[in-house]
């Protein structure tokens, strides 16, 4: 494998220019573009799926489907509700879900879109909703590490709540407890910001 | 406004993708109830997306983006979203949830109903999940001033209020209220008003999860 692929070297993406390039994709079914989202996306997605315990060529096939609906739907993106980053997580995420619920006993249609939000947040969300990942990425990076990290397996490690207390040699209550502390700390901040907002 | 609204860990658990099937069921239908839990959904999800920025990237196979790009003509786009028409109202009088209407059908009153005790009827969504051992969803219909005789339950039971409303030692519970009892709890909740309460409760017994975690399922027996 050559280190200087342009898989691995491109430059990372900033929010504004990703949803640019997302315009681009569904004004002008613009090649050039969706390259630069896969070239940045689609590694960190196989990454995420990885994470999670999937196998290779699995991750590898997944992480192209969700790059093909980023160019199927980039026209149903709107960049008043979410960042490109958080569209492609919930991309993402689903193929993960529908894959493993067609491999286990279905007990729903797997098809049925149950992840999604029932309704899209009120007109003065999504003003807020245009700031929301800025706000939460300071507010991420305000928690102390050892709460940080409880969220990062939060999302990314398929483990059963008590391995991950092994694996970070802690009691499962501190664990759990940790975890709370950080959601509650999460929620503080961002409701602080807010009224800074105000 | 639900007074007793769904806790952050479940959120995030829903939002992460690490809930059983059942139970995201009930998350998206408490959230159609409550703008604060559909904030709370939206922030979760940015979280994950600004985690995702965050991962040490996994180089896809040589030639993954050439093959794809090849394969892109024939991708039709679609249509910007448009905002979907109100449904019509369904025949049994009763508003629910779209994800559950969608599941449940137009008609309540066709469901296999089975009646648990005098003024107490309950149907399960998914035929046959009982014998399985894994989660189980279940309406169940409580007449006006009726109380289920106590009981208490081998794992956590998730109770969302869709129409009417209940009270017991935890509470009074309406419309989009969501009430987490784990098997400790022993309770008999009591419909009040004059309308029958309507609940949508899933019950989750030997874990099977479909995603990241045990961390996040707060119905996981922890031997705090």
């Amino acid at each position: 494998m050559s280190f200087h692929s342009p898989m691995t070297e491109a430059p990372p993406l900033d929010p504004p220019l990703q949803a640019s390039l997302i315009r681009a994709v569904a004004e002008n079914r613009d090649k050039a573009a969706f390259g630069r989202l896969f070239r940045h996306f689609a590694p960190r997605v196989k990454a995420y799926l990885l994470r999670l315990g999937t196998e290779s060529a699995a991750a590898e096939e997944l992480a192209q489907e969700t790059m093909v609906v980023l160019w199927r739907k980039a026209a149903t993106f709107d960049p008043a509700q979410a960042s490109v980053g958080t569209w492609v997580f919930t991309i993402a995420r689903n193929k993960r879900i529908d894959r493993l619920r067609r491999l286990q006993r279905p007990t729903l249609d797997p098809e049925d879109p149950l992840l999604q939000p029932e309704s899209r947040p009120d007109a003065d969300w999504l003003f807020y909703g245009a700031q929301r990942e800025e706000r939460l990425r300071r507010a991420l990076k305000s928690l102390p590490e050892e709460q940080a990290e409880v969220i990062r397996l939060a999302y990314f490690e398929e483990k059963a709540h008590a391995a991950i207390a092994s694996e970070i040699d802690l009691p499962l209550g501190t664990v759990k407890s940790r975890l709370r502390l950080a959601l509650t700390r999460l929620r503080r901040t961002l409701a602080a910001e807010g009224m800074d907002q105000a | 406004m639900t007074t007793h609204p769904a806790p952050d860990e479940l959120l995030l658990a829903h939002a992460a993708g690490g809930l059983d099937q059942l139970l995201s069921l009930i998350v998206a239908s408490q959230a159609a109830y409550s703008e604060d839990s559909r904030r709370r959904l939206c922030d979760f999800e940015a979280l994950g997306g600004l985690l995702l920025e965050e991962l040490e990237p996994a180089p896809l196979d040589e030639g993954a983006l050439e093959t794809l790009l090849d394969r892109l003509d024939a991708v039709p786009q679609e249509a910007p979203a448009r905002t979907a028409a109100a449904p019509a109202p369904a025949e049994d009088g009763f508003d629910l949830p779209p994800v559950l209407r969608r599941l449940l059908g137009d008609d309540l009153r066709s469901l296999a109903w089975q009646p648990l005790m005098r003024g107490v009827r309950s149907a399960d969504l998914v035929p046959g999940v009982r014998e399985s051992g894994g989660p189980r969803a279940r309406l169940m219909r409580i007449e006006a001033g009726t109380a289920v005789a106590r009981h208490s339950h081998r794992g956590r039971e998730f109770t969302l209020v869709l129409s009417g409303a209940y009270s017991d030692a935890g509470g009074t519970f309406g419309p989009g209220d969501l009430q987490i009892s784990d098997a400790s709890v022993d309770h008999r909740p009591r419909a009040i008003g004059s309308t029958p309460c309507l609940c949508l409760v899933v019950t989750d017994a030997p874990l099977r999860l479909t995603g990241p975690l045990g961390l996040l399922n707060p119905f996981l027996k922890s031997r705090l």
